[in-house]
């Protein structure tokens, strides 16, 4: 790692003051995968801004018919929240088999989102529950978060507070996931929501996507096999060494059917 | 630039001076001399680094030290007591889950944690899976998985 200078505020206008003052200033959450990057000297940012200590970005809570979960929850928390357990329980889920229990302890929902990695599990249930995300400027929908692989909508300088995940009728994450890493080679969220169903695909392709043509045909019929032959097209999906274009659009499908199968 | 940074490591005051991009498990190998906790992979992958952080299993070749400033840390030399093994430890020599020893503080450091989050209450499929964070070479996990069965029997008799 290159050096830098650490900051540890205690809130976020003081944690937004540090990376203003900052020459190239970078966010530091649970460190799970920004460390890592700068043991391997893939950026050099002068100063590190750990949000560790800000209370205002911890806590879970139940406001109206939606899960506000704060930015700095850990996933571990998340797992084990009698009140995610009881109102998503596919969110709940989708944390605990997130890495491995000691990730789990130190990674957090912000620092996954802001990073959107293409095969991360949460930016499926931020769109699948058609989360709101809010910052220290403004709230964003789902949709207009994720941009593409490893961007997202945040600007420079910006901090996730919260995320708002409504409390669907019904819901499931399925994931396939790399044996090594933990990471989904392909991962479905699908939910039946006030507002429609909703099928969101993550590992697939560089970032998180929809299939609409599933969510129509969960929408008439929300059963596996609703969805048990619509394909998505190969076009733009991921082809690496963990998996062909081809063979991640079948597992699309195939994790699409046991997700409607499951979902509670 | 060092900064001084201060925890609580098994139970006594630890303080230093660091430079700011030092990690955890340098604190502890390097600056606190506690060589019981390894170094495997430093890529966040092996689980060799696994300590405590206020009660919770964390890779420590995953966090900075800084971030540690004022917390309470656990490593393996902390467990047994007036020398006697702590049961984890005393299981895994029993049960022989262990051959080079390399992965072995962090496989017993993340057991314990794992014992307590479950309330005692592992069977097979919890360990394998509760395990997944720690890598080990030799043994094939099968004497680990055993050890680590009785080991939690063993905490609950004993009540640590
Ligand atoms: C061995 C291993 C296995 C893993 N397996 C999985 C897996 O199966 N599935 C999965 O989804 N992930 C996995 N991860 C990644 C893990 O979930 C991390 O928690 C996540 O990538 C980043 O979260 P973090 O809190 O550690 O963020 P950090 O590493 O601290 O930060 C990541 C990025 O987010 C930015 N950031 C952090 N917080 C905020 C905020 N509040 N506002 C704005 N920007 C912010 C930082 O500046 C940085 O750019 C794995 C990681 C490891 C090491
Ligand atoms: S040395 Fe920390 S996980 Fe391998
Ligand atoms: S005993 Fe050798 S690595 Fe586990």
């Amino acid at each position: 790692m290159y050096d830098f200078q650490y900051h540890r505020p205690k809130s976020v206008a003081d944690a937004v003051a540090a990376l203003k003052k900052a020459a190239d200033g970078k966010l530091i959450a649970g460190g799970q995968t920004l460390l890592p990057t700068l043991k391997m000297r893939l950026a050099q940012p002068t100063d590190l801004v750990d949000l560790s200590g800000v209370p205002e970005l911890r806590g879970i809570k139940v406001e109206g018919n939606a899960v506000v979960i704060g930015a700095m929850a850990k996933h571990a928390e998340v797992s084990a929240s009698a009140e995610v357990q009881k109102a998503i329980p596919a969110l709940a889920m989708l944390a605990s088999e997130i890495g491995d229990a000691q990730v789990r302890n130190m990674g957090t929902l912000g620092g996954s989102i802001a990073n959107s990695d293409p095969a991360a599990d949460y930016p499926a249930a931020i769109v699948g529950l058609n989360a709101t995300i809010k910052t220290n400027e403004r709230t964003i929908a789902a949709d207009d978060f994720f941009k593409g692989i490893f961007t997202t909508a945040l600007k420079e300088g910006e901090v996730i507070i919260s995320v708002s995940f409504p409390v669907p009728e019904k819901a499931a994450y399925m994931k396939f996931d790399n044996p090594a890493s933990r990471f989904a080679m392909v991962g479905v969220f699908v939910a039946k929501l006030a507002g429609g169903v909703r099928v969101a695909v993550t590992g697939a392709g560089p970032s998180v996507f929809r299939v609409k043509a599933m969510e129509e045909a969960l929408a008439k019929d929300f059963s596996g096999k609703a969805v048990e032959n619509i394909k998505v097209p190969t076009t733009g999906l991921n082809s690496d060494i963990h998996g062909s274009a081809e063979y991640r659009a079948h597992l699309v499908t195939v994790m699409a059917k046991r997700a409607a199968d499951a979902a509670k | 630039m060092s900064v001084s940074v201060s925890m609580k490591v098994n139970g006594k005051t630890a303080t230093g001076n660091v430079e700011p991009r030092t990690l955890l498990v340098q604190f502890i190998r390097e600056h606190l001399g506690l060589t019981g906790t390894h170094v495997g992979c430093d890529t966040s992958q092996c689980g060799a680094c696994v300590v405590h952080v206020d009660g919770k299993s964390i890779k420590s070749c995953t966090m900075l030290a800084l971030r540690a400033d004022g917390a309470d840390v656990s490593t393996i030399e902390g467990l047994a007591k007036d020398g006697t093994l702590h049961p984890m430890q005393e299981a895994f020599r029993e049960h022989h889950g262990l051959q080079c020893g390399f992965c072995t503080p962090g496989m017993v450091m993340s057991a314990i944690d794992l014992v307590k989050r479950h309330n005692y209450k592992l069977d097979e499929k919890t360990v394998r899976h509760g395990l997944e964070g720690n890598l080990c070479r030799c043994t094939g996990y099968h004497n680990i998985v055993k050890a680590v069965l009785a080991g939690a029997e063993a905490m609950q008799a004993k009540g640590v």
